[in-house]
């Protein structure tokens, strides 16, 4: 008696619950919706999008690309279109609904770019925006490693604010008196960890809650600095305020690359750094005993406990470093990039937007950082529409990264799970 | 044993009085550290500490006390002084009555600052473009907008937490940058800016829209309103029955649920609650009349400065209980009217203020550290082997 038990073919059942099914059809919706908003965007334009590929004043100069308005909005619309259908029908198997993701996205950027410049009488210079967003990712891709550094050990970290704001006050002051950036980096670095020294501290033996204390930690930033700069800087600028800011560092042979090359090769220091921060934190975190030893602290304390982990020093010890990525980042606000310290709330909220960035990226260093370039794209397309007169008031474009993240909290596109002892505290209880 | 009759444990209320005065005296102890550090001129004089060591300290000390009396002239020093205070007191109190209940339900608001920011917007926008009505509608129609517009912004943090379980400690943040761009945006539009301006300020209101005042002083409506939300917010919490529900939500959320409260409903009206008072402290700031013009200040993109941040440490302070978020708004509000005598009496910088807020708040959220800091305060422990390491360090 022969049973044939290896059948030839499997057929793999895709059985999807409830809940993913109810996320797929409301991120198709989301899609389709925009999908429609570009269709409809693509007849308010009737002429060509000029979109300059190098910067006005430019050493060697790009052509400048004329695309025409309706038709390639048209085309980016119809593709968003169908991604968003295709999510709606549940047909897509993962991979391909992954790249009907991208698709999308490609279409609304290609889309929302050609629009502009063809609605408006100035071309959409791609260099500036581009070198734009550099500028502006750079210090969130410093916050993003703090945010998951501390959150992957269960730490939230709402100070990555206040850790700026302290690190850039420090590289400014450090700089004046020192004339070296080596200094105003260790200074910032240190003044960086020092606040995060506060939070591990209060969060992990005094066991204060994590979101208040973050609270009090921007708080205690935002004063301690207004007071020490309105009294001791502000009555010796020259000695305490005088800051050479670093300038940009061109990587001798690629530089010359047109297009990539002023975008990717001359950039600032600090730019060159955090990028290059990214893998390590990545590395550190996955492919590492420490890292194992803080993502366990963050998922489960008691048990990273039973099996012989120190978990108070491992969440400090993730927290601290945390501390010295976000002092990094807080000294690219005065040292790295514009200039000396300045009493007006030079940080900008931008550590707030690191968190978010950190929630959208999942907890995930690299996809952290890829949705700290989004951030930093939106708020530079908000700057380079500015100027370009738009129909969209550049206000609603700058929204875009808030709103992105709420949709992305309520999980209307994708699941969003933190590690699941954050914001815990954790008391040794043999 | 004659010890478990002598050591009777402390009353909470006891301890919580305790651990806050400590928390005030430290955290002036500390800003006037930072003081005599900070300043170029008193910092030389410890140079050469043991040569003369009278030089550091009467500097030091001059310093400190003339930074201290300019404090009590602005704050407390006359009667338009102590008005000061009340009017800066009047919307701390409304938006961290908002925050603390929000805390009561077990929320973290950190959204008072964008929630104040649309009760200003359109409550001053009721406030000058509607004209010639009298100043018993109008005044209380400018309220009512504000308050509605902040209770809007925050239900929808709300709905959001209830329906979808979206952490309401980053939806709020989301919503104060949403509000701070559409708040850009509106000074921005013809129909919110003074004629002939061209920056974001909008007209002055109109007289019927202005809080009335006692004739050259800063005590208004206004600081009436505060005390009355605050009775409000107690009855509520204490004498009804949603108020039941709020606060066991905050305790326990499962065993409200089990209990009989809907804790979707009770959080969506909690962030409601939360957010109409936030917005009430928005019109506060821009129906506030200035002590010499009498008028209101011009709504403008920044009037709400840092009142949500504020907003939670007067919660914070105030243990979000009603009377405690009253004391602690009258605290931070005569830190705030003690900027300006700060700056022309005794050249302290303004800054000041907000750092000594910031060491109390850190000192009153931390009774640990502080029971640390100064172990005299700790209560004679009670000898039981049984009392765990962790309880001691909790309380």
């Amino acid at each position: 008696m022969s049973v044939d038990i290896v059948p030839t073919t499997v057929e793999r059942a895709r059985v999807e619950s409830p809940e993913s099914r109810t996320q797929r059809i409301s991120t198709g919706v989301l899609i389709t919706v925009i999908g429609v908003l570009l269709l409809w965007m693509a007849f308010t334009v009737d002429k060509s999008g000029q979109i300059a590929l190098s910067d006005a004043f430019a050493d060697v100069k790009l052509p400048t690309l004329d695309v025409p308005g309706t038709a390639t909005v048209l085309l980016s619309a119809l593709l968003v279109l169908g991604a968003g259908v295709g999510f709606i029908t549940g047909r897509l198997s993962a991979r391909l609904r992954f790249v009907a993701g991208v698709a999308a996205g490609a279409g609304v950027l290609v889309g929302f770019i050609v629009w502009a410049a063809a609605s408006s009488s100035l071309p959409f210079t791609l260099t500036s925006q581009l070198n734009l967003t550099l500028e502006y990712a750079t210090p969130l891709l410093f916050g993003v490693l703090s945010g998951v550094l501390a959150e992957r050990a269960g730490v939230v970290n709402i100070a990555i604010e206040g850790m700026f704001l302290t690190a850039a006050f420090a590289a400014s002051l450090t700089f004046s008196i020192t004339h070296s950036f080596v200094a105003a980096l260790f200074a910032a670095a240190l003044a960086g960890v020092m606040m995060a020294g506060v939070l591990a501290l209060f969060t992990l033996r005094y066991l204060v809650d994590h979101v208040i204390i973050g609270v009090v930690i921007n708080l205690l930033a935002s004063g301690l600095t207004g007071f020490i700069y309105q009294q001791l800087v502000a009555k010796n600028l020259a000695a305490y305020g005088t800051v050479q800011p670093m300038q940009a560092w061109r990587v001798p042979g690629l530089e010359s690359i047109p297009f990539l090359g002023p975008i990717l090769f001359t950039q600032k220091p600090l730019t060159y750094l955090g990028i290059l921060a990214v893998p390590l934190v990545w590395f550190l975190l996955f492919r590492t005993t420490w890292g194992l030893r803080v993502r366990s602290v963050g998922e489960h304390p008691h048990a990273a406990d039973t099996v012989g982990i120190n978990v108070v020093w491992t969440k400090a010890s993730a927290v601290l470093l945390g501390g010295l990525f976000a002092g990094l980042g807080g000294a690219y606000f005065t040292v790295g990039s514009v200039g000396a310290f300045q009493d007006n709330n030079p940080t900008a909220g931008n550590g707030f937007i690191a968190l978010a960035a950190v929630i959208m990226g999942r907890w995930n260093p690299v996809l952290a950082a890829l949705m700290a370039l989004f951030f930093g794209f939106a708020r530079a397309l908000a700057q380079t529409t500015k100027l370009m007169q738009l129909p969209i008031p550049s206000d609603f474009i700058e929204m875009l990264p808030y709103l992105a993240t709420i949709i992305a909290v309520a999980g209307l596109v994708g699941r969003v799970r933190a590690p699941a002892a954050d914001g815990m505290h954790f008391v040794k209880s043999h | 044993m004659s010890q478990t009759t002598a050591a009777r444990p402390r009353p909470e209320w006891v301890t919580t009085l305790i651990t806050t005065v400590a928390s005030l005296i430290l955290a002036f102890l500390v800003s006037a550290v930072v003081m005599v550090v900070s300043d170029a001129e008193v910092a030389a004089t410890w140079t050469y500490f043991f040569a003369q060591p009278g030089d550091a300290l009467s500097a030091s000390w001059d310093k400190i006390s003339s930074t201290l009396y300019a404090m009590y002239v602005g704050s407390l020093g006359s009667w338009v002084a102590i008005t000061n205070t009340t009017a800066e007191a009047a919307p701390l109190i409304c938006a961290g009555l908002g925050v603390a209940v929000a805390f009561r339900a077990g929320l973290f608001n950190i959204g008072a600052q964008g929630q104040a920011m649309v009760g200003a917007l359109s409550g001053a926008f009721v406030g000058f473009t509607v004209t010639g009505l009298p100043l018993a509608i109008h005044l209380p129609l400018v309220i009512l907008v504000g308050l509605l517009a902040g209770a809007v912004w925050g239900a929808i943090v709300g709905v959001l937490k209830a329906r979808t379980g979206a952490h309401e400690v980053i939806v709020t943040i989301m919503m104060n940058y949403i509000a701070a761009n559409l708040l850009a945006f509106f000074m921005l539009q013809k129909a919110f800016q003074a004629p002939g301006r061209a920056d974001p300020i909008s007209p002055v209101l109109e007289w019927s829209a202005t809080m009335p005042r006692i004739a050259d002083t800063r005590l208004h409506l206004g600081f009436l309103l505060a005390l009355l939300a605050a009775v409000l917010v107690w009855w509520l919490l204490d004498r009804t029955k949603f108020g039941i529900h709020l606060k066991a939500v905050g305790l326990n959320p499962h065993a409200a649920a089990t209990a009989g409260a809907s804790v979707s409903t009770v959080t969506i009206l909690t962030m409601g609650l939360a957010g109409g008072l936030a917005g009430l402290a928005g019109v506060q700031v821009v129906t506030a009349p200035e002590l010499l013009t009498g008028f209101p200040p011009q709504m403008t993109g920044t009037i709400i400065g840092t009142l949500g941040f504020d907003a939670i440490t007067v919660a914070l302070l105030g243990r979000s209980r009603p009377l405690g978020v009253v004391l602690a708004g009258l605290l931070f509000g005569a830190l705030k009217a003690s900027r300006r005598t700060m700056v022309t009496m005794a050249d302290t910088p303004d800054k000041l203020t907000d750092l000594i807020q910031a060491l109390i708040v850190l000192f009153v959220a931390a009774p640990a550290f502080v029971a640390w800091l100064l172990p005299f305060l700790r209560e004679r422990k009670v000898k039981r082997a049984s009392v765990p390491i962790a309880k001691v360090a909790e309380a």
